[in-house]
């Protein structure tokens, strides 16, 4: 899976830099918890950032290539950060049979940033993303976890400019 | 004693659609009425008809009501609960007897469910999942009770083994033999892992049975661990299911305070460890080895075998894994027998299957059929048939690994051999439908650039060959590519499923053959005619003025910047296609009229 890589400069709490060794010292007697460490990791920063992926592999007591290894392996690791709002639109099969590419290409172009990208200001970023098993409201788009099913390319627009106003 | 229940269904389905909210009006409302004794909400899993969501029942009537609305709970509360009158507006189309809605179907008796079989699905939209209570009172853990107390390791395998009960995942491998190949080696350690690694996108009945039934999972994985001498599990769970996730926790939680998980369980030396591990995104994890290798904190590509994972599996052990939908099958085939579960299906392929109907199709959602249905009942009688009156084109099963089941095989009997034999696979029960607006070529192209997204990169055939197939499909719906091309396509299409390493690039061609065999016409009209004739590719969409609408204002003509457009003023306009670069400014000066339209 080819992953965008964020140039955007690292910008890490020292809460967030504590929470993390906390959950580091709790599984780094098991290696095979390095997977569950990484999607505390995203879950604590959004994304898994370089240096963050270094603390992981000095911590867990492995090898930093054995981490971007994993991290790029998956699809749920993000290597970019997400934005304030962002935005998934489902491309399972049953969502795209139903014109989910359209949709996805809408809010694209609306958005004026390419999917896996967050716009400048950081307000909104885009994901293509997996089923996420709601075929039957196919096709389905949700921004921060809120789901729209059913949507039309027409729909699009109103449901950004409710986010676009807010941002 | 409550006089009414009302179930409401919570899964990811009618979640997503607000079924959270209604549950917590309707429990308000009840109180306020001071009805809270004597009518209990219920939130249960999944019912399966995902498309009329949320789905509401009430009991003892048995009546179905669907597309519910948090502003309707007052009305269901003040007629239906208080006075006892069904709100018929709001009652399912299929649950009338006619159209006054006075007399009901129950949800039993709707052509939806009544040609279905629940045995995986049976307690999904039946009780609640986050109650062990309930599941035991629908005789949960009674199987493994039966196992401890009643039979030998050896007898329990005999029983799946005469069940004929084979793996639901998708490969059909027998349950039975797998199990004993299990058993047969011996070891300081063994693992049962259950794969829950939904990754065909477009089926959802593991995520179902996990949030609607979790206990059925733990109570299998503990019955395999009996019969094959394994003390520790492992759930692999998608972690785009956080339902799923989060029921699953609760229930390991309440079967370790039962006493039904853990150590010594009933009484017996058998003790059994259960953990959860969340996979990452990944299609390959799926594969057996591919999952086991992700279990243990790495990239997940597949091994080659043997050895198979019943000598050396996870950390090194011997590993028995099943998925999700084959182990829910486990308890019923012991509390009723081999015999009642080889009583439904055909002669290969025993007991029920669950499909999840996607696509263009009516009812979208879970459906349970005994094996040897037909793709007809499926599709026309249970799912409803294509919407807005457009034609059944084809059914794709098997999701990226599998093929698509043309209209001229909509008799065929559902069976894995017979799916097998015309081509295509039973895979784990994803039914996307598809109507006569899908454009074949870009259905194989969407599939293909899945796998190509999805491969690991272990093995060059499929992570060099599946890219090289995506550009010719590229170029197909282009209009770029010649005959050569597709006798290209199909030669590494071959290739790659005989030299692949494992399931996922030997199974990745089966789309694009599967329409090849199917719809090579398809393919000749993109390469011959440069034409999509579903109207899909937009490479290959023409601009068209629709004569009756046209008004002559020649406002695209003067936008075009080729001069493509000629036409008299107040007399409609024609495109020359061979002038026309596609470039849409004339559609976008025809907003108001809307005369212009690609085809």
């Amino acid at each position: 899976m080819l992953k965008k890589i964020s140039k955007i400069p690292f910008q890490g709490t020292r809460e967030q830099e504590l929470e993390l060794k906390g959950i580091i010292e709790e599984s780094k007697h098991d290696k095979s918890l390095l997977m569950h460490v990484m999607q505390e990791a995203q879950r604590i920063y959004g994304y898994l950032p370089f240096e963050v992926q270094v603390m992981i592999a000095d911590g867990m007591g492995v090898p930093l290539e054995k981490v971007y290894g994993v991290s790029t392996f998956y699809a749920q690791f993000a290597l970019s950060p997400k934005g304030k709002y962002d935005i998934s639109v489902c491309l399972g099969t049953a969502c795209y049979v139903k014109g989910a590419q359209e949709v996805l290409d809408r809010v694209c172009e609306r958005l004026g940033i390419e999917p896996e990208e967050c716009t400048d200001d950081a307000a909104f970023s885009v994901t293509a993303c997996r089923c996420v098993g709601a075929c039957g409201l196919a096709p389905v788009m949700m921004v921060n976890g809120e789901v729209y099913g059913k949507v039309t390319v027409d729909e699009v627009d109103g449901i950004l400019d409710k986010y676009l106003a807010e941002a | 004693m409550y006089r009414s229940h009302v179930l409401v269904c919570g899964g990811t389905g009618c979640t997503s659609s607000n079924s959270g909210e209604i549950i917590a009006e309707l429990e308000k409302q009840l109180k306020e009425k001071g009805l809270e004794n004597e009518v209990k909400v219920v939130r249960t899993g999944c019912f399966g008809l995902c498309a009329l969501g949320p789905i509401m029942v009430v009991y003892p009537e048995g009546c179905f009501y669907s597309e519910v609305k948090v502003e309707d709970v007052p009305e269901i509360v003040e007629e239906h609960l208080l006075k006892g009158r069904i709100v018929k507006r709001l009652l399912c189309e299929d649950a009338k007897h006619d159209e006054s809605g006075d007399h009901i179907k129950t949800l039993n008796e709707t052509s939806f469910y009544s040609k279905q079989e629940r045995v995986a699905l049976r307690n999904c939209g039946v009780i609640d999942p986050e109650q062990i209570d309930e599941y035991i009172a629908f005789d949960g853990y009674q199987a493994l009770a039966k196992c401890l107390t009643e039979y030998t390791p050896q007898q329990v395998i005999d029983i799946v083994t005469k069940s004929g009960l084979r793996g639901r995942g998708g490969g059909g491998f027998p349950t039975g033999k797998k199990w004993s190949l299990g058993a047969a080696n011996q070891a300081d350690q063994k693992y049962v892992v259950c794969n829950a690694d939904e990754g065909d996108p477009g089926a959802f009945m593991d995520r179902s049975i996990l949030e609607g039934d979790p206990h059925c999972i733990i109570e299998a994985m503990e019955i395999c661990g009996y019969a094959i001498g394994a003390t520790e599990g492992y759930v692999y769970v998608r972690a785009e299911y956080p339902i799923a996730v989060q029921r699953l926790q609760i229930a390991i939680k309440q079967a370790k305070e039962y006493g039904l998980l853990g150590k010594n369980i009933f009484g017996t030396d058998f003790c059994f460890d259960l953990h959860i591990r969340l996979g990452a995104g990944a299609f390959v994890c799926g594969e057996e080895t591919a999952l086991m290798t992700s279990i243990e904190g790495n990239r997940g590509e597949p091994r080659p075998r043997p050895p198979y994972p019943a000598v050396k599996g996870l950390f090194g052990k011997p590993t028995t894994e099943n998925n999700v939908e084959t182990f829910a099958n486990i308890p019923q085939i012991i509390l009723r027998g081999a015999d009642w579960f080889a009583s439904y299906g055909t002669e290969g392929s025993k007991g029920t299957k669950v499909f999840a109907l996607g696509g263009k199709i009516k009812n979208t959602g879970l459906v349970e059929i005994p094996m040897g249905t037909t793709l007809r009942e499926i599709v026309e009688d249970i799912g409803g048939g294509c919407p807005n009156g457009k034609k059944f084109k084809a059914a794709q099963a098997g999701g990226p690994s599998g093929g698509c089941i043309p209209a001229s095989l909509l008799d065929e009997q559902i069976d894995y051999d017979n799916l097998t034999s015309i081509g295509c696979m039973m895979g784990s029960g994803g039914l996307i439908v598809m109507d006569e607006d899908s454009c074949m070529v870009d259905i194989a192209k969407f599939f293909l650039n899945f796998t190509v997204d999805e491969s690991c990169g272990k093995c060059s055939p499929c992570r060099i060959g599946t890219k090289r197939m995506l550009e010719i499909l590229d170029k197909i719906t282009e209009g770029k590519a010649t005959m050569e091309d597709l006798d290209k396509l199909e030669e590494l299409a071959h290739y790659i499923q005989e030299n692949s390493l494992c399931g996922l690039g030997k199974t990745a061609p089966n789309p694009v053959l599967a329409t090849l065999r199917f719809f090579r016409d398809e393919y000749i009209a993109h390469i011959k005619e440069k034409r999509c004739p579903a109207g899909v590719c937009k490479a290959l969409l023409n601009y068209y003025i629709d004569p009756d609408k046209c008004i002559g204002c020649s406002l695209c003509a003067r936008a075009c910047p080729v001069g493509a457009i000629s036409g008299q003023i107040k007399s409609p306009h024609v495109i020359d296609h061979n002038k026309c670069i596609k470039c849409g400014a004339c559609m976008d000066k025809c907003k108001k009229i809307k005369a212009i339209s690609k085809r």
